[in-house]
């Protein structure tokens, strides 16, 4: 699925390395990296920056016209696109889940409307009952029409306990009723599904503060659609003012999506991305880390 | 509000053209370049922003200044006319042709169809048809209670089965129930797909083939990216797209993703999706859209919105009247409440020639909820004291903040605001009035009232 990409980068790593490295003909060889990167959702904002910090590693670098030169650019290149990948904090689930001393771990699912929290929910009380442990879901949305019945069926399928209210009820509530459930019955994860926002909409922000002030969660995951623009990076960085992200799951990654968002999210708000979504069954979620996606790229 | 980064950057490189002292290549070079920036900051496919921006320049380099228009002015026009060409040039509004019309909507996971099918068939049930509606999603748990609960509020039918686990059997009951039940329109809900899922772009044009529909509209997540040109080929490879429907963009949603998908497709762009509510779908008219785009303004879809708006509440002053600095606390009353109507303050403001990129959104957001208080003091006056304000004086305040439970700071807040509305109305004849009138080009200006 990073296959153009990849592609990309290596004509880019080729053309630069069949000159010498002057800055006009690195400037030329950046535009088409800049090209592909944008063709691969990658937002403006990430690409200018990654722009400034290859021509800055390679302008003015006198090397001998040889084979190492092209070695040398691309590791200027990996290293670039490295950097803005490389979180500052990095998760291991469930090691996090099992050091916690009190039952139970809660996360909270937040993200714009249609990202795919419910879907990905579903399949991470799968994944974590894959792992020995067990999960209860909190029907949070009470604000979309389906919602409920929608990740009541999902609760259903990957046998978990859901725990819900009725439409229009308190968001918080739930999710605190689902949480006091765990900690009655010994439930290991807490999962809190609430309601796709717009994050320009101070009121559901407000909202959704409420629902993380409540529910005090280990961790707040947002989830992001791989298929998004530019937008992408304003949605991270709304969500991640209003209520600090922890990490990140990535949508869609099966829609051919290049990826790029994985750039802009990591770049708008540094939180590690934990998984990918691929598919539409309960076991197509991928564990995501950058060397993943540093092969995928540079590999061949 | 759709594309409104794009819309400011775009102002922004054209107010170069203005700034400089003489407009020479390399002056139009650096605009066409912004502009470039610009589309690509909101999603437009690049290769389709290269192509575009590469006519802009010759255009802008090569055709002669016709006498008596300024370079500006004619760049203004060139881009405008690049961009309405782009999105297709005459709104083209949904047709009811046979009885019933059968509409069917596809698109993407997450998209929101089912919502717009919600918005659609109020949409349409307010422009009196009966209308049907069909939950043809087997995949998706939770889509026939989803359009259920978003339409049967409006007394609005719908066809579907939870457990049938074959759409296209599904999709063909459900269009021969409404059938025989002869309502005007039947919409068919469909499960959201991607072009990489050949099984289900297969099940869609089984579904196509099996219902025939008058229109197949593809709805389209306004934030998608670069993705949009190819997926929305894909969708018209498998079957022909009639129209499209942009959702999502109250938020930060660039749209040109869709812009991208109109011109892989060939379909124009019908409707926009502005929020969660179901009536916030609006018609879609690129020329207008455009012009919004450029900063012009969209005078006629404030004049539609008034309209739509004073079907539900009585606009009785006009603006002639408002001018004559005859302008009372019931009438903003009035004003107030057939601006709730029509939606965010900012949508509307948007609309108003040279307004439109100037407000920060906290005093947009902080205007609304002084709106919402006005209201409520207004409630508590007496009917004098609505059609005459200026005997207001301390002791009235005093009982106005106490009957409705706000402060004597809030009541001078809006007898403040009052009184700039008057005066804002009053400079409106010598400043604005004229050129409103202009562009209105003999528009009656009476009924809207604003």
């Amino acid at each position: 699925m990073f296959g153009k990409l990849k592609e990309k980068f290596s004509s880019f790593i080729d053309k630069v390395a069949q000159t010498e490295i002057k800055e006009k003909e690195v400037e030329e060889a950046l535009w088409d990296l800049e090209l592909a990167l944008l063709e691969a959702d990658v937002a403006l904002e990430v690409v200018e920056e990654l722009k400034e910090r290859i021509k800055q590693r390679l302008v003015g670098q006198k090397v001998k016209i040889g084979t190492d030169k092209k070695k040398l650019v691309k590791e200027a290149v990996e290293s670039a696109v490295l950097e803005v990948l490389t979180p500052e904090r990095k998760i291991n689930l469930l090691e996090m889940i099992e050091s916690k001393k009190e039952k139970p771990f809660v996360i909270v699912f937040v993200g714009f409307n249609g990202s795919g929290k419910t879907t990905t929910i579903a399949k991470l009380a799968n994944w974590l009952r894959k792992n020995g442990l067990s999960a209860v879901i909190a029907a949070s949305d009470t604000f979309r029409a389906g919602a409920i019945e929608q990740v009541e069926e999902h609760a259903k399928r990957v046998g978990v306990r859901l725990i819900k209210h009725k439409y229009g009820a308190d968001p918080a509530a739930v999710a605190y009723d689902a949480i006091e459930h765990a900690k009655a019955r010994g439930i290991d994860v807490v999962l809190v599904d609430t309601a796709g926002r717009n994050e320009l909409n101070r009121n559901l922000m407000d909202e959704m503060k409420k629902i993380v002030r409540v529910a005090k969660p280990d961790l707040v995951i947002f989830v992001g659609d791989a298929l998004a623009g530019n937008a992408i990076i304003e949605q991270a960085r709304q969500f991640n003012e209003s209520v600090k992200v922890d990490g990140v799951i990535l949508t869609k990654l099966d829609a051919d999506a290049r990826g790029g968002a994985a750039l802009s999210i990591s770049h708008a708000i540094g939180a590690p991305i934990l998984f990918v979504g691929v598919g539409q069954s309960y076991d197509d979620l991928m564990p995501f880390d950058e060397k993943w996606m540093m092969e995928k790229i540079f590999e061949g | 509000m759709a594309l409104e980064n794009l819309g400011k950057a775009l102002n922004n490189a054209l107010k170069k053209l203005a700034r400089a002292r003489t407009v020479d290549e390399a002056v139009i070079k650096e605009v066409v370049r912004d502009i470039q920036r610009a589309l690509i900051m909101s999603d437009v496919n690049v290769r389709l922003v290269l192509e575009l921006t590469k006519k802009i320049e010759k255009r802008a380099l090569e055709e002669k200044l016709p006498p008596g228009i300024s370079r500006k002015e004619h760049i203004i026009k060139i881009v405008y006319e690049e961009l309405t060409n782009f999105l297709g040039k005459e709104a083209k509004p949904i047709e009811i042709r046979g009885k019933p019309t059968v509409l069917l909507m596809v698109g993407i996971q997450g998209s929101g169809k089912t919502t717009s099918v919600g918005k659609l068939a109020r949409y349409l049930q307010k422009r009196g048809y009966r209308v049907g509606l069909v939950c043809a999603d087997t995949w998706r748990p939770g889509a026939y209670h989803q359009l259920k609960q978003l339409a049967e509020p409006f007394g609005i039918e719908v066809f579907g089965n939870p457990e049938e686990k074959d759409a296209v059997k599904l999709a063909k009951e459900g269009v021969d129930y409404f059938r025989q039940k002869g309502v005007d329109v039947i919409i068919v809900d469909s499960a959201g797909r991607h072009k990489e899922e050949k099984g289900l772009i297969e099940e869609m044009k089984q579904i196509s083939s099996a219902i025939k529909p008058h229109e197949v509209i593809l709805v389209i997540d306004g934030t998608i990216g670069q993705q949009a040109y190819n997926q929305a080929l894909a969708f018209k490879e498998a079957t022909p797209i009639g129209s499209i429907i942009v959702t999502k963009l109250d938020g930060s949603a660039k749209g040109g993703g869709a812009l991208s998908a109109v011109v892989a497709t060939g379909a124009p762009i019908k409707f926009i999706g502005v929020g969660e509510k179901i009536d916030d779908l609006e018609p879609f008219d690129p020329k207008r859209f455009v012009s919004r785009l450029l900063g012009l303004g969209d005078i006629q879809g404030l004049l539609e919105k008034f309209e739509e708006a004073s079907k539900e509440v009585k606009i009785e002053q006009d603006i002639e009247k408002f001018i004559r600095g005859k302008f009372n606390l019931r009438d903003m009353y009035t004003q107030l409440e057939a601006m709730q109507k029509m939606g965010p303050l900012k949508q509307i403001l948007q609309m108003i020639p040279g307004l439109g990129y100037e407000l920060p959104d906290d005093m947009v957001r902080m205007s609304e909820e002084r709106l919402k208080k006005f209201k409520v003091i207004m409630d508590s006056m007496t009917k004098e004291e609505l059609e005459n304000p200026s005997i207001i004086n301390y002791s009235r305040i005093k009982r106005i903040a106490r009957g409705s439970g706000t402060s004597v700071r809030d009541v001078r807040e809006l007898l403040e605001q009052y009184n700039q509305m008057k005066k804002f109305f009053k400079s409106m004849n010598r400043r604005k009035l004229a050129k409103m009138a202009r562009k209105l080009g003999g528009m009656n200006f009476g009924g809207f009232g604003i």
